[in-house]
């Protein structure tokens, strides 16, 4: 049988994620060390795993509303309305869904068809512009710059919209660099935004985890914002529960109505066990974000220093649990560079390139790893510094 | 600098370098160096040990625990036995208790007799204890949140988003 044949070009023509394809690499080096893993090294909360098991042993197994469990959509909206003073109608704004990504998968189907261009600030998660092609849409990249400390301009944003701009990908705090925008930076979006037909899918999943005192704005805070606005977030990062498989996108009725029915179709309703312990993270796990996010803190300033005093030129970041080192200075290509430090020194990296080429030059490395973990890391590193 | 977060950071682990904890607090190492200088000056910190899964290091060795009962003295209360008592080289530890009994005593010894003599003829016979009950650990699971035994297996995958 001739599969590509039978397989659209479309699909095919999708490439594997850029992290994928250095996973297999690393995958065939044995002892290997990884500062390249995207989710939390802590545990879900004790409490948030408890009340699943409370659940399970109470039978409550069956599918719940489409929508999700009303009673989360409610913490959910509660959650959103103290954290970025926005408030959503659990009834007809929110869908609970499969982790963040269901709700970027969604957002993008939702919304785009052949002809429209999406705007996906790079380096930034690999998933946004695969999906949009899917849909027959074309993503264009607006390159962010280390020395616009990674955030989106509204120069930038301005030279890339067209007539055919349907959609701004807002990612923020971003994966991979940890750039945070500030308010005044989103004023700046907005202003460019406010007046024409473009929807900002913001995907806000890092935003518990901002750092020097710095606190989350949403885009859909600011004034005129709300009904051009997609919040994209869930519980993965912020509650270490990337298991459990559960986030959710909120935003105006009328694309929620649509988003509804394929969610609907492909989901039904996402996974209930999950559902009923997401109650108990939202409404007893402050402390718990609180402490991991202390913790992320320390090795964050621990990573920016030693990177620096490397040589590795390393941006600070405020947000997510990521640094973003430059690697030019050792002439190598950022897959160079990973292939070359995990066949000599074991250690895994992820290359910046992976997050679109203006990632290129760079290196993404995870902090979600203990202390001493990363000074072993570090410490090769070093090595392999002064051998190349 | 602040002492919570010093203290809170020399908890979790003591042989963190001064330039770690610069590093990971923001603080210059001089800070931290006389931050930790005040602490030891100040009591805070009475010293340092690495915490041992006794049962690799010497696995012949046991340790029980002991609760006693005894008679507290006039204006001195509970004190004077409990200093006695510590002066035992084989006695790890001391704690005045609530609830039911007075003073807990952990003691290392090479053998469970060695053990049940040491408390029978020095602890039992002092004036004051009226009782005592030996508990002899048996296993260790946890200590200070570090975990005995702990598989050192991360089962995230090696490369994700
Ligand atoms: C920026 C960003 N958005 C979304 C996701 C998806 O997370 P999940 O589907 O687990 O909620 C990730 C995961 O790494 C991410 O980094």
């Amino acid at each position: 049988m001739n599969y590509d044949e039978i397989i659209p070009k479309k699909i095919r023509d999708i490439q594997p994620s850029g992290i994928r394809k250095f996973f297999d690499i690393a995958q065939h080096v044995p002892d290997v060390i990884s500062l390249s893993i995207g989710e939390p090294d802590f545990k879900t909360p004790w409490t948030v795993r408890k009340e699943a098991i409370n659940i399970l042993e109470r039978g409550k197994t069956a599918y719940t509303a489409n929508s999700g469990l009303m009673q989360l959509r409610k913490s959910v909206c509660g959650y959103l309305h103290d954290f970025i003073n926005t408030d959503y109608d659990p009834e007809s704004e929110v869908i609970i869904t499969v982790g963040g990504s269901e709700a970027i998968d969604l957002a993008v189907r939702a919304l785009i068809e052949p002809g429209c261009e999406v705007l996906v600030p790079e380096p930034s998660f690999v998933c946004y512009s695969p999906i949009v092609r899917m849909m027959g849409g074309t993503p264009v990249p607006i390159v962010t710059k280390a020395e616009d400390k990674f955030r989106l301009t509204a120069q930038a944003l301005k030279e890339k919209i067209t007539d055919r701009t349907r959609m701004l990908v807002l990612p923020y705090p971003n994966n991979p660099t940890g750039a945070v925008m500030r308010k005044n930076d989103l004023e700046s979006i907005a202003e460019v935004l406010r007046g024409t037909n473009i929807i900002v899918a913001s995907d806000e999943i890092y935003a518990e985890m901002t750092y020097n005192g710095i606190k989350h704005v949403s885009i859909a805070e600011i004034d005129g914002m709300k009904e051009r606005t997609l919040v994209i977030s869930g519980f993965s990062k912020a509650y270490a529960m990337t298991g459990w498989r559960l986030g959710y996108i909120a935003g105006p009725q009328p694309i929620i109505k649509q988003m509804l029915k394929l969610h609907q179709y492909c989901i039904m309703s996402s996974p209930t066990v999950s559902q009923y312990a997401a109650i108990k993270a939202i409404e007893d796990c402050k402390p718990d974000v609180v402490h991991m996010v202390e913790e992320y803190d320390m090795r964050r300033r621990l990573c920016v220093k030693a990177f620096n005093d490397m040589g590795l030129e390393c941006f600070e970041p405020e947000g997510a649990f990521y640094v973003f080192p430059c690697i030019k200075s050792t002439g190598m290509s950022s897959e160079e560079f990973c292939e070359k430090l995990v066949y000599d020194k074991k250690v895994a990296v992820v290359p910046g390139n992976a997050f679109g080429q203006s990632g290129e030059g760079f290196v993404r490395v995870s902090y979600a790893y203990s202390v001493q973990h990363l000074e072993t890391a570090f410490s090769r590193i070093r090595d392999f510094l002064k051998e190349n | 600098m602040d002492k919570n977060k010093l203290l809170d950071l020399l908890r979790q682990n003591a042989r963190l370098s001064n330039a770690e904890i610069a590093a990971m607090t923001g603080e210059t190492e001089e800070n931290v160096a006389n931050g930790i200088k005040a602490l030891e000056d100040e009591g805070y910190i009475i010293g340092y040990s690495a915490i041992i899964d006794e049962e690799k290091a010497d696995d012949s060795g046991v340790t029980a625990v002991i609760e006693l009962k005894i008679t507290p003295i006039k204006d001195r209360g509970f004190d004077d036995l409990a200093h006695t008592i510590m002066e035992f080289d084989e006695v790890d530890s001391v704690y005045l208790m609530s609830g039911a009994y007075d003073l807990m005593v952990t003691i290392s010894g090479t053998s469970l007799r060695n053990v049940a003599l040491f408390v029978s003829e020095r602890l039992a016979v002092l004036d004051g204890v009226l009782s005592t009950a030996t508990h002899f650990i048996l296993r260790r699971y946890k200590e200070k949140h570090h975990i005995f035994n702990e598989e050192k297996y991360d089962d995230r995958s090696m490369v994700s988003p």
